[in-house]
């Protein structure tokens, strides 16, 4: 599955079902649910929408994908991009869209 | 089938536009910015909608320094290969470089040299760090007063009126239903109207596999309904027949630009040969280049640039996050790409350098890359009076990308606000719209027994046929005659199943209508494909019958369904095709007699 939402600390504010432009997903008992994930474009709007950084964005094994993730976060404005290796990775990677993360 | 009800909310303006994508966005905003009463009707949230839901990393229609829009026209012509309007292109041109200022004065964050001045990655491609593009450009639509936006309407019929009987019709509005929550139709009655609702995708079969198959370049969302909506009102379309097929990342079908401008990254085959250089430089020829190496036993073919260095990558991998984030993804994977020294592709874990699979795309009709669309004039109107096409719908302009479909919304506002003005139409705005009960068009998949198939299981018997019979990545792109005939019977018999197919809730119904669209919007491609007895662009298509590049088809090819009267009908009918000067646009004969695509075969 390309999205995943960590539905168990969602509050259920509509965030990334609002903003889908697939209409994929929907608050299911007042927490989100991707209903058809294979219909995922993989467009990341859901992830940058959500304010508490809860759904991931995995690339299919028939992609190429080795488990690994992305989470977005936003800080003073800027959209960051948190990369973990997969789901024991502990520290993210933290890559700024800009291009001004630290040793670089 | 749980059946439920479309109660029809009605809404008057001066002017619908019909999707807030790139061109929509534009439009909306100017028109909205003058006295005019605005309607923007958006399938989804204009936020995230259409191709720049992800967000840009170039803008690729740009007149740089030391260049006249005529270049860029004249570029746009020889890469589509001769068949492309001078006029439109011209027109679209002249405002490249108002659009990306545009961009930059709604915020976008553009790349600068240190005296200010837009940093470049060729003479017609400007940097972005443009992730937030499509927020950006939907803002002014929130703000003005004279705009309102409706999100999650579905837009599935034009509105025609006649002025008097026997009189051509024009387009006085449009209809479609809510997406999400309680549904609901709407009607919304205009002065005229602006199709901006971007190319369809989905209508072959993709390049990915079951749980990824919406993992395409073109959004599988948009799916051709302004141009199927188009169609069936008896709009004249052109060059459907030039498909786009994109030469694209593998697995991800991220754009390679960034890999080929932005790293100076060039085709390789397996053999670490350099080929394009053989083939041409056009798109087409690009994609061509691939295809024969692969052909040929020398692939698969790369992206490679062997000169990029720690500095490069990583540009190159955060150009990415801006655009295509799975691309970024991948390249995170395969190397860390961030992490100081790590290599950027698995292909050759420890090599310097970047190396990045490529292959084609299914083919997209999509009037922003090739010239394909509604056939419009220079204010953007397209045969139907009273209705506009700008952006990735409309056709005869190639090579758009964001900046040109920007142009082209101001070119279809300026269009239609002439019209509104030149003619007094407002005055008389008839109660003849909409006397037909709007809900009453959809009650068909609203009851009744659901059928035994699917709309998925539909869809994909469509792209099927599609893929091996007109020319899909299983046949290598080639498609024949009596091939392209078949595909045009099947794709009448599932247009004929898919009138049975029940919604439970407004999802659902949104989804059978995609399937209509798309297979509406096949069976022009067809006839338009069946045709142009000739192959202009091979790296797109090849027709078997005729292998080579015909001189005599130095011309439009173009198509009228006069059939439907702006309805889903009962049974699908060929269109009318016809031809156009290149130039002038008068109508010319067509070198072969017109063929219709279910024309009876003589008897033996
Ligand atoms: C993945 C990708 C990356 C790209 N990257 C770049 C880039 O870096 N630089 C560049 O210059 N160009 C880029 N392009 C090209 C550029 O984005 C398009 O040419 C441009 O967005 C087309 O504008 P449009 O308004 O015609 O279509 P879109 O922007 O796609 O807008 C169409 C809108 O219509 C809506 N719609 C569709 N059907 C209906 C309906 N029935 N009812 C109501 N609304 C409907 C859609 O939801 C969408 O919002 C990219 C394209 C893609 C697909
Ligand atoms: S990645 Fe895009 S298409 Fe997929 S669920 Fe999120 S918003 Fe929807
Ligand atoms: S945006 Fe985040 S918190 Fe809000 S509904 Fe979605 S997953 Fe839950």
């Amino acid at each position: 599955m390309t999205i995943e939402i960590d539905s168990l600390n969602c509050s259920g504010c509509g965030n990334c079902a609002e903003i889908c432009p697939g209409g994929l997903i929907s608050l299911v008992d007042g927490k989100a649910a991707i209903l058809r994930p294979e219909d995922c474009w993989g467009c990341a709007a859901c992830l940058k929408e959500c304010p508490d950084s809860l759904v991931s964005l995995r690339l299919p094994p028939a992609l190429g994908g080795r488990g690994g993730f992305l989470k977005c976060r936003r800080e003073a404005g800027r959209l960051l991009w948190l990369y973990f290796q997969g789901p024991g990775d502990g520290e993210p990677l933290v890559v700024d869209g800009e291009g001004r993360e630290d040793g670089y | 089938m749980a059946a439920f009800k479309l109660e029809t909310r009605r809404i008057k303006c001066d002017v619908l536009v019909v999707g807030a994508g790139a061109a929509g966005c534009v439009a909306g905003a100017l028109l909205g910015g003058g006295n005019l009463k605005v309607v923007v009707a958006e399938k989804a949230a204009a936020d995230r909608s259409g191709c720049l839901a992800a967000g840009v990393n170039a803008v690729n229609a740009h007149v740089g320094e030391g260049r006249s829009p005529a270049d860029y026209r004249d570029y746009a012509i020889r890469d589509a290969h001769g068949v492309a309007s001078p006029d439109l292109l011209l027109s679209m041109s002249e405002r490249l470089n108002w659009a990306a200022e545009r961009l930059a004065s709604l915020g976008a964050k553009f790349h600068r040299n240190p005296d200010g001045s837009f940093k470049t990655r060729s003479w017609r491609n400007l940097k972005v760090n443009g992730e937030n593009i499509k927020p950006l450009l939907a803002a002014p639509l929130k703000k003005l007063s004279n705009v309102l936006l409706l999100e999650r309407l579905h837009v599935t019929n034009l509105a025609l009126a006649r002025d008097s009987a026997g009189s051509r019709p024009r387009a006085v509005g449009a209809f479609g239903f809510f997406t999400d929550g309680g549904g609901g139709a709407a009607a919304i009655e205009a002065g005229a109207v602006i199709v901006a609702t971007g190319g369809a995708a989905g209508i072959y079969l993709p390049n990915n596999p079951g749980q990824s198959r919406h993992k395409m370049w073109y959004p599988p969302f948009n799916t051709g309904g302004g141009l199927a909506f188009g169609v069936l009102a008896g709009a004249e379309m052109t060059t459907l027949e030039m498909r786009f097929v994109a030469l694209r990342c593998r697995d991800t079908a991220a754009p390679t630009g960034t890999l080929a401008l932005g790293a100076g990254a060039a085709q390789v085959n397996a053999l670490g040969e350099s080929y394009e250089e053989a083939y041409g430089n056009s798109t087409s020829q690009r994609v061509l280049a691939c295809r024969r190496e692969n052909a040929q036993g020398r692939g698969p073919c790369h992206l490679f640039a062997p000169e990029a260095k720690e500095r490069e990558r990583l540009e190159c991998a955060r150009a990415y996050f801006h655009m295509a984030p799975l691309q970024a993804l991948r390249f995170l994977e395969e190397g860390g790409a961030f992490r100081k020294g790590a290599p950027l592709s698995g292909d050759r874990a420890g090599e310097d350098g970047i190396r990045v699979l490529v292959e084609g795309t299914e083919p997209y009709v999509i009037g922003g890359h090739t010239a394909s669309g509604y056939k419009i004039s220079t204010l953007r109107e397209t045969s139907l009076s009273g209705l506009f096409a700008a952006g990735d719908v409309a056709g005869g302009a190639p090579q758009k990308y964001v900046s040109g479909s920007m142009a082209e919304g101001a070119l279809a506002a300026a269009g239609a606000e002439k019209y509104l003005k030149d003619d007094d139409y407002l005055t008389n705005f008839g109660d003849h719209v909409f006397t037909d009960r709007i809900s009453e068009h959809y009650a068909p998949h609203l009851s009744g027994s659901p059928p035994g198939y699917t709309t998925d299981e539909l869809e994909e018997a469509m792209q099927k046929s599609m893929d091996s019979f007109a020319g899909g990545r299983s046949t290598d792109y080639r498609y024949s005659r009596a091939g392209l005939r078949m595909a045009g019977g099947k794709i009448r018999e599932l247009y004929a199943l898919s009138r049975d197919l029940k919604a439970g809730n407004p999802g659902e119904l949104s989804r059978i209508f995609e399937l209509k669209e798309r297979l509406v919007v096949s069976l022009s491609l067809i006839a338009h494909l069946l045709n142009r007895k000739e192959t202009r662009w091979p790296g797109f298509g090849e027709y078997a019958d005729h292998p080579e590049r015909d001189p005599r088809y130095d011309l439009f090819v173009n198509s009228v369904s006069s059939a439907y009267g702006g309805r889903y009908p009962e049974a699908l009918e060929s269109p009318a095709v016809l031809a156009r000067d290149l130039s002038s646009g008068e109508e010319i004969p067509l070198p072969e007699p017109a063929e219709d695509v279910f024309l009876k075969e003589p008897a033996p």
